[in-house]
């Protein structure tokens, strides 16, 4: 099962917390907006991508189901 | 490059002559084809159109979704999407005053095969479309013509993104004229699957409920068929709206508005969140599939031809301003990032700046396809084609001899925003 980190662009305050808890898959814009990595959540971060998703404090964050 | 098959033009279907009223739109296009619904999805399938709102999406596929998330749903809503907010645009206005009938038509034939019980019809706000059409649809019931489904018209704020999908569905509900991230088919007009389709689409389609997908298919390209209709503007002889097969050249185009009156140095193609293409891109068809060859689109059907001698980035920078005024203020890269975009374009083309010309270079790669909706990626595609397209104006403008349009004015209508005490209702 492959899952994608997508963020809900209106929801999102630009918070930042998802790039401190998994900068490996989010960089933030120079605005402070999260810059998703359009990859699958690789085995070894999926912990901390689902911990990121739950403590976005706008709940802006979601695991994905990856296209195919 | 093959030659595009346009097997036939027998001229317009859509702007055969006005037909305002419904004993004349009786006469010229025959009873409500109330017979075609059973098969009214494959027919348009088969027909092979494609939305002219701009997407150009199999309207057969986006039919066929809308009815099957309705079934799950309990129920489906269609929106009629002739808010037009694309100042260079006026096919949508047009067919609304020349053809409302064949619209309504469409917009019934089309509720009734998703099996939608009410249908909204959106037009621009202070075209004084609204009371007439209002008129139309009383006529149609006291006429016993059509679907009966309810059908109610609103006029959503002139903000450009205020036309978009998602938009139009909040509006309709009571809520404002903005962006949603969930797409109508699944969840529109209070929850509920909601089609929502361009004016020129349902009025195409209720043509193919009534004469079939073979007719449809007559004219057009293969992969687009059918005819379209494009406003045409700029340094050309007769200025305004018209009806070719698709497969029809830019030229094609240019020549059924009077030809050009200059020497032409750019083209820009499908709306202001459009491309530039340069000139010689008119020789090609302006289908999706050969406009492709140049990554631009027919979107809704705006051409715009740029004379020699007009700054195609003073043109930009202009309109890439007015659409970052725009935005709907929900996300963080499209209300940051647009108007860093048209600041950084400003001070490129008035003020010399380099660090501003890599600077924007940078941000149009950050600020694509981040908003909910697709307004930061259409300016994104205005502003990147334009840097392409006038690189020698580029130049021209950092180090050279300056702006070349500085004595040309503005060429590219902006109509003044609405004012932000009107709000998004």
């Amino acid at each position: 099962m492959t899952d994608r980190l997508t963020v809900d662009m209106i929801e999102c305050d630009g918070h930042g917390v998802c790039a401190e808890l998994v900068p490996e898959l989010v960089d933030l814009d120079e605005w402070g907006y999260p810059i998703v990595a359009d990859s699958a959540v690789p085995d070894h971060l999926r912990k901390h991508a689902r911990r990121a998703v739950t403590l976005c404090p706008r709940l802006a964050l979601r695991l994905t189901p990856s296209p195919r | 490059m093959s030659a595009p098959l346009i097997t036939r033009f027998d001229g317009p279907r859509l702007l055969a002559g006005s037909t305002a009223g419904l004993a004349e739109h009786a006469r010229r296009r025959g009873p409500f084809p109330a017979q075609a619904v059973p098969h009214l999805i494959d027919m348009v399938g088969a027909a092979g159109l494609r939305g002219r709102g701009g997407a150009w999406f199999p309207t057969g596929r986006k039919l066929a979704a809308v009815a099957e998330n309705g079934r799950a749903a309990g129920g489906a809503h269609v929106i009629v999407n002739g808010a037009e907010s694309e100042p260079a645009a006026g096919k949508d206005k047009l067919l609304l005053r020349t053809v409302p009938h064949l619209v309504l038509d469409g917009a019934e034939l089309a509720a009734l095969a998703v099996g939608a019980k009410e249908i909204t019809v959106c037009v621009h706000r202070g075209a004084g479309l609204a009371d007439g059409l209002r008129r139309l649809v009383a006529e149609r019931a006291a006429a016993a013509w059509g679907s009966r489904l309810i059908v109610t018209v609103v006029e959503p704020p002139r903000w450009y993104v205020s036309s978009e999908s998602t938009a139009l569905a909040q509006f309709v509900e009571g809520g404002p004229g903005k962006p949603r991230s969930v797409s109508t088919y699944k969840s529109g007009v209070r929850g509920k699957p909601t089609l929502v389709s361009n004016v020129e689409t349902l009025a195409h389609l209720a043509t193919i409920a009534r004469n079939g997908p073979e007719w449809f298919r007559r004219t057009g390209t293969g992969d687009a068929p059918g005819t379209a209709l494009h406003t045409v503007s700029g340094a050309v002889r007769a200025p305004g709206v018209y009806e070719l097969p698709t497969g029809a050249t830019g030229w094609d185009i240019l020549n059924a508005a009077g030809g050009q009156t200059a020497p032409l140095q750019a083209i820009l193609v499908g709306g202001y969140g459009g491309n530039w293409v340069p000139a010689d891109a008119l020789a090609l068809p302006f289908t999706p599939e050969a406009l492709r060859q140049v990554d631009a689109s027919p979107g809704a059907g705006v051409v715009f031809a740029l004379p020699r001698g007009a700054c195609g980035l003073a043109e930009t920078a202009r309109v890439a301003s007015w659409l970052a005024a725009q935005n709907a203020r929900q996300c963080g890269p499209c209300f940051n990032g647009l108007p860093a975009i048209a600041d950084d374009l400003a001070r490129l083309t008035w003020g010399r700046d380099q660090t501003a010309f890599d600077r924007l270079r940078f941000r149009l790669g950050v600020v694509d396809k981040r908003g909910a909706c697709a307004h930061p990626d259409g300016v994104v595609k205005l502003v990147a084609t334009a840097l392409r397209v006038f690189a020698a104006d580029v130049r021209a403008h950092l180090g050279g001899p300056g702006c070349p349009g500085l004595r040309h004015p503005g060429a590219l209508p902006l109509p003044t925003p609405p004012d932000p005490s009107e709000g998004w209702r």
